[in-house]
């Protein structure tokens, strides 16, 4: 359910500047570009431009005071430990589906990539509701878990859990259809060659789908770090201890320090300003890619 | 070193690619698969070189056993259809990478790996390449890459799937020409699959036609050619007209006139097809006795030192077809419509079963 | 081809590590909620899931992102027509930006929306003296759930609109279609399985959605109280068997919703398939 791939976007990228024989009149071309600029500008700019104004209605220190505030910078810290875990973990995971779905053929594969999706579908209060139903007090450790001293609901583990399972198909859902796109040639010429396996992954296969990496990578940490509906049901909202930064915002925003509130949450905005900025970098390097394949392919 | 096929069977679901195949390759021999697409030739190729496994039978080279044998140890040489060249790697790394990958006790020096990949760039001809990679290259030196990116590893045995498929027909001609210059210079035994007689017929020492799954004849060339061993090989290879035919008495009876047919002489009476080649087609304007059928000149096709025509039997819809030099042709003095006999100098009769 | 004859190697330990995450990270804890329903007898559970409030949160919640998706459908549509096929000034920025609600986290786009569409905010002082109220009213639910939503339809339709073959439309325009025509007979029923897709998945998106809403919804019970926020209610009190129950009903319905999109991406792509042969 990300909509968007990097192979979508290197078939569109590639394929522009063909065209103009049909087209529509002037003026309705005008207008249906004034509609769509106003729909997203009433959805998108204007939102995303409150954000800026609200953080800086009461002047740069306020702004800046919010930040450094200790429960902020505590708040910061650990939405980066949490993102720090989930994504290699996530990532091991998604290169270990797409070998096994794209390079070999087995029963109920079309199952397996129908469950691994299934965290896209699921909601995020709902994720965070079953990692209590199993660490939380009346869940099935937590009597285990209390007897060995062992705090995971309203601690870091669960937090860093329920951020794995949002963030879960991104890298698999990438990296899938790349690489069912680009077979296994190259990886049986490697093996006839006399390279090993983890000389074929390192060699041969993670270099041909880098950017595909790279762009779960991106999707995956933006979504770990502003997770907020997971995440409020397992942290407890300790401030100081087990607030994310979303979090953070929700109690600021909540206790009515809207220019606090909204000064963490420009820097959330921002990072998802360099996640579409990087992004848009990456879809345009794998376009450039695809590009120089489908020479080779038309040779 | 010699490879031998010994009932070798593979399916797919409920297709059988291959029903017992044998065969041997001989050291130093280039030999061809050919047939028509999608009938196990490449599958057989893959098993050969253990990308794939059979069901049945065992792949022995020089008299190993290799059915056991991975892939990584078998020593072989493959190049693929599409070349699979490893796109984010220079040629030079390409060529490289098969020693890159040994493991350190046997992995042989930068510098040994830097003269050896030059010596090959150098034997392919493409040694100005180096820093290139594969999507700059055009499609014959892709191919000639992924050459000498398999005989870095100095393969005991080099197995190409339609190594010329992806090209266009000039470019392909003039390779062809030069992998068969290269096998004589290195001799390395070598099996390549093809779909294209011409292709076969001009580069290999033995052919193995295969149909179905299955070895319709192994031979020269030019046995293959002369001597079709099957109703298939015969339309495979060349052009042919068919003839329905019966043999009665040892005797096959092809339209209106009766030949000697050794091979069917027990036969009594039974339904069968001949075939002739059009060159094997003599054209007069005569009858000549009970061993040629008349016919009309339909159409003429003028093209070089020969001339091909396309002939009709009264009440028939079947186009026969011969081919003539334009000497004889000029001598014969033909035109559309004219009325001519037929004799077929060479036919081959087999019966249907 | 089937796994035995693939030389390729790992296939055994990438499946098994596969297996062994997907079970330990989302097979098993899904599981977990419905075995824990299994407190309830059927009666005691049809109670809770039936409740005034509970129901009246689901009309909310399945209303208010039906609407969204909707007005998604229409204008993603839109937008995506004008990407692809028209050239302004700004276009790569704002193709760009179009997946901001992706990247934006939920509370981010909450607070923010409350701001724009509050009684003083920017839209907001617009709207309310015209006696439209948007923020704490289910008009806000719709708002925040079509900003989450917005870049599923454009995603979706903008490749398929794209590799469109522009010579069916000159053909259509040869044969004296006009421009209309050729939109709803030609370029029309080609967008449609991915425009259905990518309704589906703002739809789906927005069932689930929580961090967006709460700020701008009011949360009212009865009147503004999304379904997500019931389960964080009854959590909140320690009804955990409660809870569970709402979200059990969710989750079969997210089963659902995620069968209906892929029935839906095969249908899109074997129709894409066909157009690219």
């Amino acid at each position: 359910m990300t909509a968007t791939t990097v192979s979508q976007h290197v078939r569109y990228q590639t394929k522009v500047a063909h065209r103009r024989a049909t087209s529509e009149p002037a003026w309705v071309r005008w207008t249906f570009i004034a509609i769509a600029l106003a729909f997203l500008t009433l959805f998108l700019f204007v939102p995303l431009a409150a954000v800026f104004t609200e953080a800086l209605r009461k002047g740069w220190h306020t702004y800046l005071s919010a930040l450094v505030d200790p429960d902020a910078l505590s708040a910061i810290w650990l939405t980066l430990i949490a993102a720090a875990i989930a994504l290699p973990l996530n990532l091991i995971f998604g290169v270990a589906a797409a070998w096994a779905i794209a390079k070999f053929e087995f029963r109920g594969k079309s199952v397996l990539i129908t469950l691994i999706d299934l965290p896209f579908a699921v909601s995020p209060v709902v994720a965070g509701l079953i990692y209590v139903l199993i660490f939380g007090l009346q869940g099935w450790f937590g009597a285990w878990l209390i007897d060995n001293d062992l705090k995971v609901i309203f601690a870091i583990p669960s937090i860093v859990l329920a951020t794995v399972f949002v963030t879960f198909p991104f890298i698999a859902r990438e990296l899938i259809p790349l690489m069912q796109a680009q077979g296994k040639d190259e990886e049986e010429a490697a093996l006839v060659l006399g390279a090993s396996g983890w000389q074929i992954l390192w060699r041969v296969t993670l270099p041909n789908i880098k950017w595909g990496l790279l762009y779960g990578m991106i999707l995956t940490n933006a979504r770990a770090m502003g997770e907020f509906g997971a995440v409020s049901v397992v942290s407890g909202h300790i401030r100081g201890l087990t607030n994310t930064m979303p979090l953070h915002v929700e109690i600021l925003y909540n206790e009515y320090q809207y220019a606090a509130a909204f000064a963490v949450a420009s820097l959330l905005a921002l990072l998802a300003l360099v996640t579409l900025a990087l992004k848009t970098f990456v879809e345009w390097q794998s376009a450039k890619h695809a590009a120089d394949a489908e020479r080779e392919s038309n040779e | 070193m010699s490879i031998e096929i010994n009932n070798i069977s593979k399916q797919f679901g409920k297709f059988q690619a291959l029903q017992n195949i044998n065969f041997n390759v001989p050291s130093g021999e280039l030999v061809a698969l050919l047939g028509p697409s999608g009938y196990g030739k490449t599958t057989l190729l893959r098993i050969i070189a253990g990308l794939e496994s059979a069901d049945d039978g065992r792949i022995a080279f020089h008299g190993d056993d290799t059915t056991d044998k991975n892939v990584r140890e078998r020593q072989v040489g493959f190049v693929f259809q599409h070349y699979a060249l490893f796109r984010h790697m220079t040629v030079f790394e390409n060529v490289a990478f098969g020693l890159r990958v040994r493991p350190k006790a046997t992995r042989p020096s930068d510098a040994e790996i830097r003269r050896r990949v030059h010596e090959l760039l150098g034997l392919v001809q493409l040694d100005w390449l180096a820093d290139h990679y594969p999507p700059q290259l055009s499609g014959g030196q892709r191919q000639r890459i992924a050459l000498a990116r398999a005989l870095a590893v100095e393969p005991k045995v080099l197995l190409l799937d339609e190594p010329f498929g992806a090209l266009d027909a000039k470019v392909r001609k003039d390779l062809r020409r030069w992998l068969r210059r290269l096998h004589d210079e290195l001799h390395i035994t070598s099996v390549f699959v093809t779909h294209d007689q011409e292709e076969a017929l001009e580069v290999a020492d033995t052919i193995v036609v295969m149909n179905h799954g299955k070895v319709e004849q192994i031979g020269s060339p030019q046995q293959v050619y002369d001597q079709p061993a099957s109703p298939f090989v015969y339309q495979f290879l060349g052009n042919v007209n068919e003839f329905e035919s019966r043999v009665k008495q040892g005797r096959a009876h092809i339209e209106d006139i009766h030949l000697d047919s050794a091979e069917h002489h027990a036969v009594e009476d039974a339904d069968a097809l001949a075939y002739v080649r059009p060159h094997d087609i003599e054209v007069l304007k005569e009858p000549n006795g009970s061993s040629s059928f008349s016919a009309k000149v339909n159409y003429i096709h003028s093209l070089g030192p020969w001339v091909r025509l396309e002939l009709q039997r009264q009440d028939d819809t079947r186009i026969i077809e011969a081919e003539l030099t334009r000497e004889r042709f000029l001598q014969l003095d033909l035109a559309e419509g004219t009325q001519v006999f037929l004799r077929p100098k060479q036919v081959r009769v087999f019966l249907k079963n | 081809m089937s796994k035995k004859t693939n030389v390729l190697p790992g296939f055994n330990l990438s499946l098994g590590y596969t297996l062994l995450y997907l079970s330990l990270i989302v097979l098993i804890p899904l599981s977990a909620a419905f075995l824990k329903t299994t407190e309830f007898s059927f009666s005691e559970f049809w109670q809770v899931v039936t409740a005034p409030r509970v129901v009246a949160s689901y009309k909310l919640t399945f209303g208010a992102s039906l609407i969204g998706a909707f007005i998604n459908a229409i204008f993603g549509l839109l937008t995506a027509w004008v990407l692809v096929r028209y050239d302004f000034f700004g276009k790569k920025l704002i193709d760009a930006l179009v997946d901001l609600p992706f990247a934006l986290p939920t509370a981010v786009a909450g607070i923010a929306l409350t701001a724009v569409y509050a009684k003083n905010g920017w839209i907001g002082s617009f709207l309310e003296p015209n006696g439209i109220h948007v923020a704490f009213t289910p008009v806000g639910v719709v708002i925040a759930l079509t900003f989450i939503g917005l870049p599923f339809v454009v995603r979706t339709v903008q490749p398929v609109l794209e590799d469109l073959e522009s010579e069916t439309e000159e053909a259509a325009a040869s044969l004296g279609a006009n421009r209309w025509q050729t939109f709803y007979k030609i370029i029309f029923p080609a967008l449609l399985p991915a425009l259905m897709t990518g309704f589906a998945l703002a739809f789906a998106r927005a069932i689930g959605e929580y961090g967006s809403v709460i700020f701008i919804a009011g949360n009212m019970p009865m009147v503004s109280e999304i379904t997500p926020l019931i389960i964080i209610t009854k959590l909140e009190q320690y009804d955990y068997t409660g809870a569970t129950a709402v979200a059990v009903v969710m989750l079969v319905i997210s089963f659902l919703l995620l069968l209906a999109i892929n029935g839906l991406q095969w249908w899109s792509n074997r129709r894409n398939a066909e157009a690219i042969e």
